[in-house]
């Protein structure tokens, strides 16, 4: 074949400055990162002096295709921003289509919610740090945290029916309540977590090579992270604790106790601890939540609301109104009063918020994402430039970049 | 809690920039005319301490004038609050300024929003395509843009 490809990309440099540096193209497809970035770097010897990140290589339309679904039908789709952590997703989408309904969830709902979206940050949390420790050629500790976050996904599939997309959220509610014996399985997995949790943070906390390649890596300042749009994990790691749980508190996390961990100087390191604690938290958190959960057990999941909740599935075929309800919520979708809201949540990477338009119908107006990890992708220049091309890999494992959501 | 709400202050100062100002779902919200985002925004951010800006998109009314409607949002570390900023251009000329020199980050997200909506931010020189690719004709996100058009960067091979 001798059809020459048009390049995907322009990139903002194309000619060294200095007669001595070269330009290299990482990616967009390297096995030393995951995920499809492509990063244009001039460097001097080994040493990055201008970067250039590109991303879009898993773009899929998103925000258009949300524009053609009804209100109810793209919360698969919300489920594919962060793989990682899908639910949370769910109910960050959920939460903006109520707020614009003016739904208010049942304490249950709300409960179970906060409960799935914390276990959800400890996966995402397990996930990138094993990742990044394993292109550091961490491979036992990347085993353990694996196994960890197998079994959550694992417990997931029981409550949900898939380990990653799981689809559960429901506007008004949430798919289904418990299955019998849930919550002791996930006493059982919190006991496991502590464990093997325990054995990474003796391999890891204060071994010497990983100092070396963390420690004063990849640093950014406060300043710096807030102009460049950082939030979650990143902003905290450089020592404020900006946290949405705490600082606009949604679900139930009001009623909880928790810390907000933060890092001394926005390192890689720094970062690998800020997840490693606000792990802890969220096992703390969810602890709270099981108790909180059992008090509520047997009251509703789903409102009382015929304008989003569908009837239950033995009335709709013996009454002809639950017939129809469910007929309209499910041809034309639920209507949503005209009107436009932006509703946050803290995501395992970051600020997640919706902002959605409605023009009154069943199907969304508009459907817009700001999503921490493309927000991120674009600053991380800053955390790139200065240091070694070797550093770029931890550098970019502790940003977390998620091409599903960085992409959409 | 004790103390006036944050909007108290920054509603009425900068009331006079704006066409109208309104609270939404807990957001404060000001519709402006494009003329006045500057100064607004550089005002929201200097006194007031708006310091981390969210997200830029726009809105396509298509059958209105004018057609678009950009949305910036804004937050404040120190306050804990959002502020939503709102203006509307023409098809004919999409111009609104950029804030590449108040926040790095809007630096990547208007070049989202250009090539989805081809809004043209004046003072952002690097409007180069982020998630679609060099050479894409149109603006998807566009409500006249249709959701099956297909414009392949690689050919489809041809059936054997």
């Amino acid at each position: 074949m001798d059809m020459k490809l048009p390049n995907p990309i322009r990139p903002a440099f194309t000619t060294p400055q200095r007669d001595d540096t070269v330009i290299v193209n990482i990616g967009p497809s390297h096995p030393a990162t995951h995920g499809t970035i492509q990063i244009v770097t001039e460097l001097d010897g080994e040493r990055v002096v201008r970067v250039d990140v590109h991303c879009g290589y898993l773009h899929r339309g998103f925000e258009k295709e949300c524009e053609d679904h009804t209100w109810h039908n793209l919360i698969p789709y919300v489920d594919r921003l962060n793989y990682c952590s899908g639910l949370i997703n769910d109910f960050a989408y959920c939460d903006a289509v109520e707020t614009l309904m003016g739904v208010e969830i049942t304490r249950r709902c709300k409960l179970l919610r906060t409960l799935l979206a914390e276990y959800s940050r400890v996966a995402d949390h397990l996930t990138c740090v094993a990742a990044a420790l394993m292109e550091l050629g961490a491979m036992t500790a990347f085993l353990y945290l694996v196994t960890i976050r197998d079994a959550i996904y694992e417990h997931l599939a029981d409550l949900t029916g898939a380990r990653v997309t799981y689809s559960y959220g429901r506007i008004g509610g949430l798919a289904r309540d418990l299955p019998d014996g849930w919550l002791e399985r996930l006493e059982q997995i919190l006991g496991q977590f502590d464990e093997f949790v325990g054995r990474v943070h003796g391999l890891m906390d204060r071994n010497r090579i990983f100092i070396e390649r963390m420690r004063d890596v990849g640093v950014i300042s406060t300043a710096d992270a807030i102009n460049w749009g950082y939030t979650g994990p990143i902003l905290r790691s450089t020592g404020v604790p900006r946290d949405l749980r705490k600082d606009t508190p949604y679900l139930a996390y009001a009623e909880l106790d928790f810390d907000v961990p933060v890092g001394i100087k926005g390192d890689n390191y720094d970062r690998y601890y800020v997840r490693m604690r606000e792990m802890d938290e969220s096992i703390y958190m969810i602890r709270q939540l099981i108790d909180l959960l059992r008090e509520t057990e047997g009251q509703p999941i789903c409102v009382d609301d015929r304008r989003c909740t569908l009837p239950p599935k033995q009335l709709v075929y013996r009454e002809i109104e639950s017939l129809i309800n469910h007929f309209k919520l499910i041809m034309e979708g639920p209507r949503v009063p005209a009107g436009d809201c932006y509703v946050a949540h803290e995501a395992a990477n970051g600020e997640l918020g919706f902002y959605i338009v409605s023009d009154g119908s069943g199907t969304p107006y508009k459907v817009h994402v700001r999503s921490p990890s493309f927000v991120h992708m674009g600053g991380a220049h800053r955390m790139l430039e200065g240091y070694q091309l070797a550093d770029i890999v931890p550098t970019f494992g502790s940003i977390n970049m998620i091409g599903g959501e960085c992409d959409r | 809690m004790a103390g006036a709400h944050p909007f108290d202050r920054v509603r009425p100062a900068l009331a006079p920039l704006a066409r109208e100002t309104s609270i939404a779902h807990g957001v404060l919200v000001f519709a402006i005319e494009p003329a006045n985002l500057l100064a607004l925004v550089r005002r929201l951010k200097d006194e007031f301490g708006f310091d981390l800006f969210l997200d830029v998109t726009a809105v396509d009314w298509l059958g209105q004038t004018p057609r678009f409607e950009v949305v910036w949002h804004f937050y404040s570390t120190q306050h804990k609050v959002r502020v939503r900023v709102k203006t509307r251009v023409a098809e004919a000329d999409p111009t609104v300024d950029s804030l590449v020199a108040l926040y790095g980050s809007a630096r990547f997200m208007e070049r989202e929003c250009h090539e989805m909506y081809g809004i043209a931010f004046r003072g952002n020189a690097d409007l180069r395509p982020i998630l679609l690719y060099e050479g894409f004709v149109g603006h998807p996100l566009r409500k006249d843009y249709p959701k099956q058009h297909e414009q392949p960067l690689v050919p489809y091979r041809a059936a054997e």
